[in-house]
C-alpha cells in the first residue's frame, strides 16, 4: 500500500462507503464487510481509472453526434425545422430569451465539454503521479460531481416540449435522433464521475513523501 | 473524540464535538465530515412529509397547458416522459420517466422510512439498506433541473403558442424547495448510529476504542 501518515489506508483504517464507519480490518488483503451494514469494503474503488477512462471515452464519442443531429423537429403545416442544441441555444438568444439561451448553452454545452475535459485532466495527473495542485484537482473533481445532472436539462427541455406541442396537424414537435445520444452523454459522464476515486489523487503524494521520509 | 475518515482524499483524523448546526470540514481538502443539524429527526421528517404531497401533487395534476386556434393541449409529469415513448425514443423516455418520477418519489419514501423507523433505536439492520438507497437515488433526483428544464421549455413553446402554468408546475416548485431543505436539515450519521448492526455485534468501531 503506498499512502503516508494521515492517509486511513496507511493506518489500516479503512471506511464503509456507504455508512463512514472506521474499521481495522484483520486481514488488510480481504477487507471484508462492514459490520454495521454489510456493505462490501474497500481500499480504492476497484479499477477506478480503467472504468473511468472506458465510460469518458465512451461519452467523448457519443458527444458527436449529440451535437450534429437534430433534437428537435418542428412540423408544421407549410414546413419542417429541425434542430440541434446549438441552433436551439440561438433561437432562444435571437428570440429575445437571452437569459434562458445563457443557462442553455452553459448546461448543454459547456458543462458535458467541461466534464470531459476536467476528469481527463484528473486521470492523466493521477496516472503520471503527479504531486501537485492536490486540492484544487480535489475540488475540481467534486463540482464536476456536483454540476454534472444539471447537463439533462436540455432533454428534460425537448421531452416536455414535444409532450405539449401537439396539436397536429397545425404544429407538431417530435424527438429528432440526437436527443438519445445527448442523454446518453450525460448518463456516462455521471457514471464516470461516480467510478472515479478522488482517494486516488492524494495517494500519489503520500508515495511521495513517504519516500522523502524513508530517504532522510 | 470521534474518528473519521475522509472519503475524498482518506485522511484519517478525530472529530472535535460539534456544537447544534455546526460543520465540520476535512483539514486537508475541504470536503465536509459531518454536521450536526440542530434537529436531525424531526424537521427532515416534517420536510419529508410535506414534499411527500407535493410529488404526489405534482405527479398527478396538468404541469401546463397549450392553447393555439381554439385547440388546447395539456400534459403531466409522468406524461412528458409518456409523450417522449410514443414519439418513438424509448430510452430516453425510460431515463426521464426515472430522473423525473421514479428517483424522486423512491427517494422521498425511503427518507420517510427511514426518519419514521430510526425514532424508536434500534431499528433494523434493513433500515440500513434503505439509506443506502438514499444515498444512491440522490444524484439521480433531478427535481430541479427538471424545473429549469420545465421552464425553458414553457419559455418555448411560448413562442409559438399560447402557454399557462398548471397546479403542477407549482407543485414541483415547492419539491425544488422542499428537498435541499430535507438534506440540510438530515444527518446521515444521526441515522446510521440509531440503526442495529447488520452482523449482530456493534463491536469494532473504531469511534469506540480508546485513541492510540
Amino acid at each position: 500500500m503506498t499512502a503516508h501518515a494521515g492517509s486511513a489506508a496507511r493506518a489500516g483504517v479503512v471506511a464503509c462507503a456507504t455508512c463512514g464507519l472506521a474499521l481495522r480490518p484483520a486481514a488488510p488483503m480481504h477487507a471484508g464487510h462492514c459490520p454495521r451494514c454489510s456493505e462490501d469494503l474497500e481500499w480504492r474503488h476497484p479499477h477506478s481509472i480503467q472504468r473511468t477512462w472506458a465510460l469518458l471515452l465512451g461519452a467523448a464519442i457519443l458527444y458527436v453526434p449529440a451535437n450534429l443531429l437534430p433534437v428537435l423537429v418542428t412540423n408544421t403545416l407549410v414546413s419542417s425545422q429541425p434542430d440541434t442544441i446549438m441552433s436551439g441555444v440561438v433561437l432562444l438568444y435571437t428570440t429575445g430569451s437571452w437569459p434562458l439561451a445563457l443557462i442553455v448553452l452553459i448546461a448543454s454545452v459547456m458543462i458535458p465539454l467541461g466534464k470531459l475535459l476536467a476528469l481527463a485532466y484528473v486521470l492523466v495527473t493521477v496516472q503520471r503521479r503527479s504531486v501537485v495542485n492536490l486540492r484544487q484537482r480535489t475540488r475540481l473533481y467534486r463540482t464536476v460531481e456536483f454540476i454534472g445532472r444539471w447537463s439533462m436539462l436540455d432533454v428534460f427541455v425537448d421531452t416536455f416540449v414535444v409532450a405539449l406541442v401537439q396539436v397536429s396537424p397545425l404544429m407538431s414537435v417530435e424527438p429528432g435522433p440526437g436527443v438519445v445520444y445527448f442523454m446518453a452523454v450525460v448518463v456516462l459522464t455521471m457514471f464516470a464521475a461516480q467510478s472515479f476515486d478522488p482517494r486516488l489523487i492524494w495517494d500519489a503524494a503520500e508515495a511521495e513523501s513517504h519516500a522523502d521520509a524513508g530517504g532522510r | 473524540m470521534q474518528r473519521v475518515v475522509c472519503r475524498c482524499c482518506d485522511l484519517l483524523q478525530r472529530l472535535p464535538p460539534l456544537p447544534a448546526g455546526g460543520k465540520a470540514r476535512c483539514v486537508r481538502c475541504g470536503q465536509t465530515l459531518a454536521v450536526q443539524p440542530a434537529d436531525p429527526l424531526d424537521a427532515p421528517l416534517a420536510l419529508a412529509i410535506a414534499a411527500a404531497i407535493a410529488l404526489a401533487i405534482a405527479y398527478t395534476t396538468p404541469l401546463m397547458s397549450l392553447s393555439v386556434a381554439g385547440r388546447e393541449a395539456t400534459t403531466t409529469l409522468p406524461g412528458g416522459a409518456l409523450a417522449m415513448w410514443h414519439a418513438g425514443n424509448q430510452v430516453t423516455a425510460v431515463v426521464v420517466a426515472f430522473c423525473a418520477v421514479v428517483a424522486p418519489a423512491c427517494y422521498v419514501a425511503l427518507l420517510l422510512v427511514v426518519l419514521v423507523a430510526v425514532r424508536r433505536p434500534p431499528a433494523p439492520a434493513w433500515v440500513g439498506d434503505a439509506m443506502r438507497w438514499v444515498d444512491r437515488l440522490r444524484p439521480w433526483s433531478m427535481n430541479e433541473v427538471l424545473m429549469l428544464g420545465i421552464l425553458v421549455a414553457l419559455t418555448k413553446i411560448a413562442q409559438l403558442a399560447s402557454v399557462f402554468a398548471g397546479p403542477g408546475l407549482y407543485a414541483m416548485l415547492a419539491v425544488v424547495l422542499l428537498l435541499p431543505a430535507i438534506v440540510s436539515t438530515f444527518d446521515a450519521r444521526e441515522v446510521w448510529q440509531r440503526v442495529a448492526w447488520a452482523d449482530g455485534t456493534g463491536a469494532g468501531d473504531l469511534a469506540r476504542e480508546p485513541a492510540p
